[in-house]
């Protein structure tokens, strides 16, 4: 489903990213994991495309997307909910959503999925708390339709009762078929309960790689504490 | 009570002049941050497609409400043009942008002078404009006032667009943050040339404006270029509310200095009286735009 080979990237001549190569198969789910700063936001803005590649490829089904921009992945089934619980904050949170579709039905699915932003559409984004902006964040992106899903540190900053929502929807979404994930978390149990497979990565390599599970969460903090 | 009311009448159509002219520039210059000198010319622009369309069609009363569209889409093919050709290479280079379109604002005056002559041309006012209203002394043009009609027009046109439309939304998007606009699905650069395309063609309209009161004239867009960028500074970047407010008291200052003083006088004191007010509140009247996480 989407595949990064041999990927060098950075910000303006610093390399960031280092040979790096990961795989996420057709309805798989996979954790990243590392450190902050250790390159993974930087990772899945090469994926989006919103940082260009110094070496190296980014496959989307099977097609070299690595000179594309965002919005063209983007109608080619890929989503980003970015780190930071991002939005538009001058606009209202209906208008988040009409961003993306006005359609009735699509929006009303998630609304099911987020209930909390039934209450809040005429409120512009940028007056809500960080966990409703990150369900927006979630729904908009659901909105546009991704076969591929890429959700960085999701639950980052939130209260505890709102993760429990958050990670809910995710652990669901990636449960469907349809839908592969490519999931950022800091949240090692969380993350390695929702997917299916892991990568470690540290200082810009990808320094461990295995199957997911429960059973694999002592394998990754041992890595990680490397 | 002359001294009083004719230049705030007068003003007030001057001031919408500017508003026009400013629109679009809060769209090109307060949205996407791109310093573009050739916008006057686009006024320039905009008469001349004035005075085009009546050596077509003859009947002034006829031949200035197709100007209008027809300014709107001439103009804004050339600012579409300037974007894809120039500009669209030179984004966050604004002193580049800036150098360039001095460059290109030139080329379009010559360009002006080569087809039309150096001399300007008279362009008629249609019958139901001639003539004035008395107000409190003042004999007020129709003209005037259709100037102040056209600006509010542009103005809700422009703001209907942004509120109501999804293109609206996509430039608003855009605005608040680019990156994740893209990654809506936003196609960014589209938006980019179609957000040039309408402030461009938005000073084409104010160009059929200016040339009912004063013709066409290579240089038209000198004389407003300058105070547009005022008024979108003063008024605070993007904001239509505070482009309208500083439009109107640009205009109608100017109107007053012009009576106490000349008309060069003016602008100089214009001029000065902005960058004070700037000294005090450089975010302008209004800031409300962030570029941040909230
Ligand atoms: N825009 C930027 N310009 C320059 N350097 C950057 C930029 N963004 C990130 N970096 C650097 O790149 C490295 C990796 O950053 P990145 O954001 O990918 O880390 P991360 O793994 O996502 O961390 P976190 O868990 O804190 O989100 C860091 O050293 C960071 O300082
Ligand atoms: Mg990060």
């Amino acid at each position: 489903m989407l595949e990064l080979r041999g990927v060098t990237a950075g910000y303006g001549r610093t390399k960031v990213l280092h040979d790096v190569s990961i795989q996420v198969d057709d309805g798989g789910a996979v954790a990243a994991m590392g450190h902050n700063g250790a390159g993974k936001t930087t990772l899945l803005r090469v994926a989006v495309g919103l940082l260009p590649v110094m070496r190296g490829q980014v496959l989307l089904d099977g097609e070299d997307v690595t000179r594309l921009r965002p919005s063209a992945r983007v109608r080619r089934g890929l989503g980003y909910v970015p780190q930071g619980q991002l939005s538009f904050p001058q606009m209202t949170t209906l208008e988040n959503l009409h961003l993306v579709t006005t359609d009735r039905a699509a929006i009303d699915e998630v609304l099911d999925t987020f209930p909390a932003l039934r209450g809040l559409l005429s409120r512009r984004a940028g007056l809500l708390s960080g966990g409703q902006r990150q369900q927006l964040s979630i729904a908009r992106t659901l909105l546009t339709r991704p076969r591929m899903l890429i959700l960085d540190e999701p639950t980052e900053g939130i209260q505890p009762n709102v993760v429990a929502e958050i990670e809910a929807v995710i652990t669901e979404l990636t449960r469907r078929g349809d839908l592969s994930v490519l999931l950022v978390e800091q949240h090692v149990g969380f993350a390695l309960r929702a997917t299916q497979s892991y990568y470690v990565i540290e200082s810009g390599r990808i320094t461990s790689h295995g199957v997911g599970g429960p059973g694999a969460v002592d394998d990754v903090r041992a890595a990680m504490a490397v | 009570m002359d001294a009083f009311t004719t230049p705030l009448l007068a003003g007030t159509a001057t001031g919408a002049l500017l508003l026009i002219a400013a629109l679009g520039l809060t769209l090109t210059f307060g949205q996407m941050g791109v310093i573009n000198m050739a916008h006057g010319e686009f006024l320039m622009i905009g008469a001349y497609t004035a005075f085009v369309t009546q050596q077509v069609v003859t009947n002034a009363d006829v031949s200035i409400l197709l100007a209008l569209p027809l300014a709107f889409v001439v103009a804004g093919m050339f600012g579409l043009l300037l974007e894809v050709a120039v500009i669209s290479w030179m984004y966050r280079r604004p002193l580049d942008t800036l150098l360039v379109t001095v460059g290109v604002s030139l080329v379009l005056q010559q360009l002006a002078k080569d087809i039309f002559g150096a001399q300007g041309d008279p362009v008629v006012g249609p019958s139901w404009l001639a003539g004035n209203i008395g107000v409190f002394g003042y004999n007020w043009p129709y003209r005037q006032m259709f100037t102040i009609v056209l600006a509010l027009a542009a103005l809700g046109g422009l703001a209907a667009l942004l509120k109501y439309t999804p293109f609206g939304r996509q430039i608003r998007a855009t605005v608040q943050n680019r990156d994740l606009a893209e990654t809506m699905g936003v196609s960014t650069r589209v938006v980019d040339r179609i957000t040039f395309f309408v402030g461009s063609g938005l000073a084409g309209v104010g160009g059929v404006a200016v040339s009912l009161i004063g013709g066409t004239n290579p240089n038209l867009g000198r004389g407003y270029i300058i105070s547009a960028f005022l008024v979108v500074v003063a008024g605070g970047l993007g904001q239509l509310k505070g482009t309208v407010i500083a439009a109107f008291a640009v205009g109608i200052a100017t109107a007053y200095f012009a009576d106490w003083t000349s008309a060069s006088m003016a602008q100089v004191a214009t001029f000065a009286l902005v960058v004070l007010f700037l000294q005090l509140r450089p975010q302008g009247l209004f800031t409300i735009r962030t570029r941040g996480l909230v």
